[in-house]
């Protein structure tokens, strides 16, 4: 036992090093597509932190979303981001305008950065020792939350409006990259290769049955609308790179409808139960059950589509303007 | 017994790591450096994962180890041979001694 405990510490010795040296490599590089590469390492690096820490509902998250869905979109950035250089401001020009402004603030912000690592620090050791956290009180609640999966029990009934709100702020993201659609230059990068084709056609019906599963699962083990979004949006990539077009009759009414679904419905049953129970978000504990899994179902497809149609920009073939 | 093969299944996975990585760090182009990387994915994870099955505690756990291995050996194959195929494209020589 010894030595295992040894090992276990050096491996998470070594982890958190490497997250740091990841971190720095990825932030100081000169090169984008180098420190997006690094960007992803260091997600899969830390989702084995969240693995570590004994959150596997954080790290699947962290692994789908954050350095897969997220890699993804920053190299797709990065594709239109070189169109955009090259075409309209010239390489150079845009690399020194980049440093100058570097540099003014460079001390402004170290001492910034000191101050607030020093109230962190502050924070941290200000800790009470023994902290007893709510984790007691979920426990004693979690029956009448209608699930078995704290985290679920958290997520989407003791603290409904979180998951509400992160519904919100993905759609924001959205309505932001639809606002800037037009003064970008599209660029069409579809892979066409046969090998793909059959990866993709095996892939994508799997990876919506695993979608599903991991929204069932989510009332009594690490899931969720979340992962299981994320998974159907990984789908949805898949699709696109391999040359699937989303069909123009479905392209405004139908997919607007998906993606405002998820948080329309929350907002509905926030406003019912105003009116019920007089509190936000708080559910009959008879119906939580159902509640919940009526609420991930619907949010699992408009996370998952919204995720699709954050990619879907970059490859929507432009409409002829005549 | 059972350990022990489990042990040596695990060390010849590792093994197969080692030299993947590092033919991708020393390997002089990009065709010879997919060739390392694979033998390590395919080979390597299947060692690894043939040494947990001997571990598993349920006939389940050993479908989803080999599920895993079937996935990461497809999408793998698929990755190296769309990196290949555009390294092609965009004309990077192949190495000659």
């Amino acid at each position: 036992m010894e030595t295992l405990s040894f090992l276990a510490y050096a491996f998470d010795g070594l982890l958190c090093v490497s997250l740091l040296l990841i971190a720095w490599m990825s932030l100081a590089s000169q090169n984008l597509f180098k420190a997006i590469v690094l960007f992803v390492t260091f997600g899969l690096l830390m989702a084995l932190a969240w693995v570590r820490l004994n959150a596997p509902d954080v790290a699947m998250a962290e692994v789908a979303i954050g350095a897969g869905l997220t890699g993804a979109l920053l190299l797709a950035s990065l594709a239109r981001l070189r169109e955009i250089s090259i075409v309209e401001i010239g390489t150079s020009n845009f690399k020194t305008n980049i440093h100058h402004t570097s540099y003014d603030v460079r001390w402004p912000l170290f001492i910034f950065l000191v101050i607030l690592a020093m109230g962190l620090g502050y924070a941290i050791f200000s800790l009470p020792e023994h902290a007893v956290g709510l984790q007691k009180v979920v426990e004693e609640n979690l029956e009448r939350s209608g699930v078995s999966n704290p985290v679920t029990g958290v997520l989407l009934n003791f603290r409904a409006y979180d998951t509400l709100l992160e519904m919100i702020v993905l759609l924001v993201a959205l309505l932001g990259i639809w606002a800037l659609e037009d003064s970008i230059p599209h660029t069409k990068t579809i892979l066409s290769s046969p090998v793909l084709d059959a990866l993709t056609g095996l892939l994508v019906p799997l990876l919506i049955l695993v979608a599903a599963y991991l929204l069932w699962v989510g009332a009594h083990a690490p899931g969720g609308a979340f992962q299981a979004g994320s998974v159907l949006g990984a789908a949805g990539v898949l699709l696109l790179l391999s040359g699937w077009q989303l069909r123009k009759i479905f392209s405004s009414f139908t997919l607007r409808f998906i993606l405002v679904a998820g948080s329309a419905l929350f907002l509905a049953v926030a406003a019912l139960s105003m009116l019920i129970t007089g509190r936000l978000l708080e559910y009959p504990p008879a119906q939580a059950s159902s509640l919940i899994f009526m609420l991930e179902s619907v949010a699992t497809v408009s996370i998952g589509v919204t995720l699709i149609t954050l990619f879907l920009s970059a490859f929507w073939e432009k409409e002829d303007k005549k | 017994m059972l350990d022990y093969a489990t042990l040596i299944l695990l060390i010849l996975g590792a093994i197969f790591f080692f030299a993947g990585t590092l033919g991708l760090i020393r390997f002089p182009d990009v065709y010879t450096r997919l060739h390392a990387l694979t033998k390590a994915d395919n080979v390597g994870l299947g060692l690894i994962i043939a040494g947990l099955c001997l571990q598993a505690e349920s006939w389940t756990i050993v479908g989803k180890l080999f599920l895993i291995w079937v996935l990461v050996l497809s999408s793998g194959a698929t990755s190296a041979h769309l990196i290949a195929k555009s390294a092609l494209h965009k004309g990077i020589p192949f190495w000659k001694r």
